[in-house]
C-alpha cells in the first residue's frame, strides 16, 4: 500500500454566528488520509465530526466561517467556488450521507441516476453507462438488480437506498469515499448489509474511506486509524488497536467503559454530565467538567494533542496516568 | 425510599451545565419578533392609530355629532380633514369611525379565535364522526357567500356594533377551525399527548393543558390576520348599508356616505380610505413578523 | 417467581383503508400476531426486534392505549383490555411507561416541575405534599431540584430522559414499560440512564418490560429476552442462554450483526448477512415469516422447505432449554 497522502486537513476551524453568540463547531482539526486507508472519525452529536467533513467538501451554509486548510493531492480546496469544487466532488471525493434521500432524486429511476453519475465524469456512451449501472448495483449486493434499475427511490427500503447511494459513489472510481453516519438510521441486520456494501465498494475502487459515526462498534470493524472528536476538537488519534486497547484520553476511556456490549456483562461505567454547549465554551480542556482527573491546570490550559506513542496522540495533560488503567478505576 | 439515596454519580450540577442563558419560550419569540423591522414598524404605526382614534377623539374640539357652520369645507387648519355638507367635522368623524371599526375588528378576532379554536380542537382531537360532522359544517360555512349572509343577518339586528362583530367573527371562525384542526391532528400524534393519556389524563385536560397551549403560536398569528379581515368585512358591510348605521360612524360607513361626493368633496373619501389601507397593511406585516417569530424551523443563525 | 403481567395470544391488526370518500378496508397490517409473554416481579424482560416488528404496538397494547384485536393482558386478576378508560384509570398508577424520544414525549410548554407533577395532579395527590414529592423525585433520578422551573428544551437528552423517568415513577408504579429508553441518547449518556434504571428497579421493586432494537443494551439490563420478528415472538430465553445458545436463525443473525467495540474480535467474527428486507406486515409470508430471509432455509431439502412454507413453527422448546419458533432450530454461540 502506498503511503501517498491524499487528503490533508490542517488547523480547520468552523464557526457559526447565532443570536446567542458564536458556535465554535470545529476548532483546529488536523488529519491526513493516505491512499487506500480507512480512517474513522468518532464522536457524539455536536462533537463537530460531520461539520468537519462538510467543510472538506465545501457543503457548509454561507453563514459558516471556515479557516485553515484542506488540501486534496496538494491542491487547496478551501475558498474555491462551488463550480470548481463540483469537479472534485463525485469524481475524486464521493460521499454517502446518513439520509440517502439527500443524495437521490425522487423523480428519476435508480438506474438513470447511477448512469448519470457515470456519464458526468466519463466519456462513455449511454449504453455503456447503463451496463455499468447494473454492474454497480450487483456489486453493492442488491437482489434482482436488473429489475431494481427501473425502480424509483421511494420504492426501495432504507437499506437498499443507501446501497444505491454507495453504487453512485463508486461510479467514478473515486479516490476518497466520505461516509457520514451511513448506517445510523438503519436496523442492525440492514446495517450489516450496508457496511458490507461499503467494504466491497472500497475493495473494488481502492478508495480511501473516511467513516464518520458515533458507533465505536462499527469503527472497530471497519477502520484502521481513528480520530476521536469531542467539543469540536480531536482529542485522541491513533490506530484502532491503540485507541481501543490503550486509550490515553479520559474521554475515550470513559466512552469505552460506558458502552453496553454483547460480549461482556459488567456494570457500565458512566461519564457524568453531558457534552458542553458549543456556545460560550469553558476555558481550558472541554472535557474538564466531566473528567475525574481534573486539576486547576485543566481549567486554565487546553491540552494539545500530546504525542504519546508512535502514531498515537492524546489531548490530556495527564495521559500518563491512564497507562494500564481501567475505566472503572478512573471513573469511580 | 430514603432521602440520602445516591442513585447515579451525576455530578453536582455545576453552573457550566447551562452555558446558554435561561430563556423562556416567550422571550425567544419576543426577541425574534423585535428583529423583524417591518413588523416592529407596523406595530408602532398600529399603536399610533389606536392612540389617534381614542386619545385624539377625547382631545379634539369637535365631536362627531357636532354640526359646525362650515359645510363642505376642504381640509384646513380649522378642519384638518374637511367637513361634509352638513358641516360635521371630518377629523372627528374619522376618529369615531376608527374607534368603531377597531372595536369591531378586535371583537371579530377574539370571537373568531375562541369559537374557531374550540371548534377545531374538538374536531381534531376526537376525530372520526365528530370530526366529519364539524368539518363538513365548516366547509358549508366557508362556501357560503359570506357578505350576503352577513348582510342578511346584520339587517335583522339593525347594525349594533357587537352584532356585526358576532356575525363576522362567527363566519371567520370556520376558517380558524380548519387551521386549528390541522394543528391538533399533528399534535395529537406527538408522544407527549400519548404520555398524558398513559398517565390517565382526561380528554378535557389533554385539550386544555396540552393541545391548546401548543397551538398558541399559529393561533395568535391567525388572530392578527382576523383583525384585518374584520376591518375589511365591516367596511364592506357598512358600505352596503347593512353594517353600522348613522348617526354612528365607522370607516366603511364614512366611505359609503362619501361615495356620492367623490368628485366634489374627495377629502371625505380619501381619509377613511387611507386608514383602512394602513390598518390592513400594518396588521398583515405584524402577522408576518409573528409567524416568523413562532416558527421553530426558523434558523437561529444571523444572516 | 410471581408473575405480575400475563399476556396471552395478543393480536393487533390495523386496517388498511383505500383512499377516497368510502374508505373501504383493503387489507390489514398484521402488527402483533398471537404474542404470549409473562412479566415476572422485580425482573426485566427484554423485548428485541427491528423496526416494524410490532414491539412498539405491543407496548401500547399492554397499556390499553390502543384497542387490541384479540387476546388478553392480565394484571392482578383483571384483564386490562376489557376495561373502559375510566376503569383503567386506577390501574394507570401501577402500569407506567417511559418513551423513546425525550424531546417529543415532554410537553414543550411545561416546566420540569409541572411535567413531573402532572401524574400527581391527574390522580389528585398533588395537594398533599406534591411539591416536596416532585423535589424528591428529581433528586432520585439525578436531577438538580433547583432546575424545577426550567423548560425541558433547556436540558440535554439524558437529563430529559431522567425527567420522563421521574414522571413515570411519580405514581409509584409496579410495572414500567421502557420503550427504547436510551436509543435516542448519546453514547456517553446512555450508561448513566441504564444504571439509573437498574438502581431504581432495586430500590422500588419494579418489574420492567424493556423494549429495544439494540441487543447489546438489552443484554445488560434484561433477565430474559424475547426476540420478535414481524409480529411474532421467535425466541425467548434467559439472557445468558440467548447469547450462548441462540437457536432461531433470526436471533443468530441479529446477534452476529451487532458490532463489538473490540477491533481484534471484530476482525475475526463470523457475520451472517441476511438477504433482502423485512417483508411487509400487510402481506406476511405464509408458514414461517422469517423464511424469505433465512440463510438456513436455502440449505434445506425440498420437503423440509415445504414445511417452512406451509406450517407456522410453534414457539416450543426443541431441546435447547428454551423455546424457539423454528422447525429446524440449532443452538449456536454467536459472539
Amino acid at each position: 500500500m502506498s503511503s501517498e497522502v491524499l487528503l490533508e486537513v490542517e488547523n480547520l476551524t468552523v464557526e457559526f454566528p447565532t443570536d446567542d453568540g458564536t458556535i465554535e463547531a470545529v476548532r483546529g482539526v488536523s488529519y491526513e488520509l493516505k491512499r487506500g486507508e480507512a480512517l474513522g472519525i468518532v464522536g457524539e452529536s455536536g462533537s463537530g465530526k460531520s461539520v468537519t467533513s462538510m467543510a472538506v467538501l465545501g457543503l457548509l451554509p454561507k453563514s459558516a466561517r471556515v479557516s485553515g486548510s484542506v488540501r486534496f493531492m496538494g491542491k487547496e480546496l478551501l475558498g474555491r467556488s462551488d463550480a470548481e469544487l463540483s469537479d472534485y466532488r463525485g469524481k475524486h471525493i464521493a460521499m454517502v450521507f446518513q439520509d440517502p434521500l439527500a443524495s437521490l432524486n425522487p423523480v428519476y429511476t435508480v438506474g438513470h441516476q447511477i448512469a448519470e453519475a457515470v456519464l458526468v465524469h466519463n466519456d462513455v456512451g449511454k449504453h455503456e453507462a447503463n451496463k455499468r449501472a447494473l454492474e454497480l448495483l450487483e456489486i453493492v449486493g442488491i437482489p434482482h438488480a436488473r429489475q431494481r434499475l427501473t425502480a424509483y427511490p421511494h420504492e426501495l427500503s432504507g437499506g437498499m437506498k443507501q446501497r444505491v447511494v454507495i453504487a453512485i459513489a463508486m461510479a467514478n472510481n473515486p479516490d476518497v469515499i466520505i461516509a457520514d453516519e451511513p448506517t445510523t438510521a438503519l436496523d442492525v441486520t440492514v446495517q450489516a448489509q450496508v457496511l458490507e456494501a461499503l467494504e466491497t465498494a472500497r475493495k473494488a475502487t481502492g478508495a480511501a474511506l473516511v467513516l464518520i459515526t458515533h458507533d465505536l462498534g462499527v469503527i472497530a470493524g471497519h477502520a484502521e486509524r481513528l480520530c476521536v472528536m469531542y467539543a469540536g476538537r480531536l482529542v485522541e488519534t491513533g490506530t484502532v488497536d491503540d485507541i481501543f486497547y490503550t486509550p490515553r484520553m479520559p474521554y475515550t476511556m470513559g466512552l469505552l467503559g460506558s458502552l453496553p456490549r454483547i460480549d461482556t456483562k459488567t456494570r457500565l461505567v458512566p461519564i457524568s454530565g453531558a457534552p458542553p454547549s458549543l456556545l460560550n465554551m469553558p476555558s481550558g480542556c472541554p472535557f474538564s467538567p466531566r473528567c475525574p482527573l481534573v486539576t486547576a491546570r485543566c481549567d486554565a490550559e487546553e491540552p494539545t494533542l500530546y504525542h504519546v506513542a508512535a502514531g498515537h496522540g492524546a489531548a490530556c495533560h495527564y495521559h500518563e496516568r491512564l497507562i494500564d488503567a481501567k475505566p472503572e478505576e478512573i471513573f469511580r | 425510599m430514603t432521602e440520602q439515596l445516591q442513585i447515579t454519580p451525576e455530578k453536582a450540577v455545576s453552573s457550566k451545565e447551562f452555558t446558554v442563558q435561561e430563556r423562556s419560550q416567550f422571550q425567544i419569540v419576543l426577541r425574534r419578533f423585535m428583529r423583524h423591522r417591518l413588523a416592529m414598524g407596523s406595530l408602532f404605526v398600529f399603536i399610533l392609530i389606536v392612540l389617534f382614534a381614542y386619545a385624539g377623539a377625547a382631545l379634539w374640539k369637535y365631536s362627531y355629532t357636532d354640526i359646525t357652520p362650515d359645510n363642505s369645507m376642504p381640509p384646513s387648519w380649522e378642519h384638518p380633514f374637511g367637513t361634509d355638507n352638513l358641516g360635521r367635522d371630518g377629523l372627528a368623524k374619522v376618529m369615531r369611525g376608527l374607534q368603531q371599526s377597531l372595536k369591531i375588528a378586535l371583537s371579530v378576532a377574539v370571537i373568531g379565535i375562541v369559537m374557531g379554536t374550540a371548534w377545531g380542537a374538538i374536531a381534531g382531537y376526537f376525530g372520526r364522526h365528530v370530526d366529519n360532522l364539524l368539518m363538513r359544517f365548516a366547509d358549508m360555512v366557508i362556501i357560503l357567500p359570506g357578505i350576503a349572509v352577513a348582510a342578511s343577518l346584520a339587517s335583522i339586528s339593525q347594525g349594533a356594533w357587537w352584532s356585526i362583530a358576532l356575525i363576522i367573527g362567527g363566519l371567520a371562525s370556520a376558517n380558524v377551525s380548519r387551521l386549528i384542526r390541522g394543528l391538533v391532528l399533528s399534535l395529537r400524534e406527538q408522544d407527549f399527548i400519548e404520555a398524558a393519556r398513559a398517565l390517565g389524563a382526561s380528554d378535557s385536560r389533554i385539550i386544555l393543558r396540552h393541545l391548546v397551549p401548543n397551538a398558541l403560536g399559529p393561533t395568535i398569528v391567525s388572530a392578527t390576520i382576523l383583525i384585518a379581515v374584520g376591518i375589511l368585512a365591516e367596511t364592506a358591510l357598512s358600505f352596503l348599508g347593512f353594517g353600522v348605521q348613522p348617526p354612528d360612524s365607522s370607516l366603511g360607513l364614512l366611505i359609503q356616505q362619501a361615495q356620492s361626493a367623490v368628485n366634489t368633496r374627495p377629502w371625505l373619501f380619501y381619509f377613511p380610505g387611507f386608514f383602512i389601507i394602513l390598518i390592513a397593511l400594518t396588521i398583515n406585516f405584524i402577522g408576518d413578523g409573528l409567524r416568523d417569530a413562532f416558527d421553530p424551523k426558523q434558523t437561529r443563525v444571523r444572516r | 417467581m410471581t408473575t405480575v403481567l400475563k399476556v396471552q395470544d395478543l393480536v393487533k391488526h390495523f386496517p388498511v383503508r383505500s383512499r377516497g370518500v368510502v374508505r373501504r378496508k383493503v387489507g390489514e397490517v398484521h402488527a402483533v400476531c398471537g404474542v404470549s409473554l409473562e412479566l415476572e416481579e422485580r425482573k426485566t424482560l427484554g423485548l428485541v426486534g427491528e423496526s416494524g416488528c410490532g414491539k412498539t404496538t405491543l407496548s401500547r397494547l399492554l397499556l390499553n392505549l390502543i384497542p387490541a384485536t384479540a387476546g388478553s393482558v392480565v394484571y392482578g386478576e383483571r384483564d386490562v383490555l376489557k376495561l373502559s378508560r375510566k376503569q383503567m384509570r386506577p390501574l394507570r398508577r401501577d402500569l407506567q411507561i417511559v418513551f423513546q424520544d425525550p424531546f417529543a414525549s415532554l410537553d414543550p410548554r411545561m416546566t420540569v416541575a409541572e411535567l413531573i407533577a402532572e401524574p400527581l395532579r391527574i390522580h389528585g395527590f398533588y395537594a398533599n405534599g406534591g411539591r416536596e414529592k416532585v423535589r424528591k423525585l428529581m433528586k432520585q433520578v439525578g436531577l438538580n431540584p433547583e432546575h424545577a422551573n426550567r423548560f425541558a428544551h433547556e436540558f440535554s437528552g439524558g437529563q430529559r430522559q431522567r425527567i420522563g423517568i421521574a414522571r413515570a415513577l411519580a405514581l409509584e408504579p409496579k410495572v414500567l414499560l421502557l420503550d427504547e429508553p436510551v436509543s435516542a441518547l448519546d453514547v456517553s449518556i446512555r450508561a448513566g440512564v441504564i444504571n439509573l434504571l437498574a438502581d431504581l428497579q432495586q430500590e422500588f421493586g419494579l418489574s420492567y418490560l424493556f423494549v429495544s432494537h439494540d441487543l447489546s443494551v438489552v443484554q445488560h439490563v434484561a433477565d430474559r429476552v424475547a426476540v420478535m420478528y414481524l409480529g411474532r415472538i421467535v425466541e425467548i430465553a434467559p439472557t445468558e442462554a440467548l447469547f450462548t445458545r441462540a437457536a432461531h436463525p433470526y436471533t443468530q443473525a441479529l446477534i452476529s450483526a451487532i458490532p463489538v467495540p473490540d477491533p481484534r474480535k471484530e476482525r475475526t467474527r463470523r457475520r451472517i448477512i441476511l438477504a433482502g428486507d423485512v417483508p411487509s406486515p400487510v402481506n406476511p409470508p405464509s408458514g414461517c415469516r422469517f423464511r424469505t430471509r433465512c440463510f438456513k432455509f436455502a440449505t434445506l431439502s425440498e420437503p423440509e422447505q415445504a414445511k417452512c412454507v406451509s406450517e407456522i413453527p410453534a414457539l416450543i422448546d426443541r431441546g435447547h432449554g428454551h423455546p424457539a419458533a423454528c422447525h429446524y432450530a440449532e443452538a449456536a454461540a454467536m459472539i
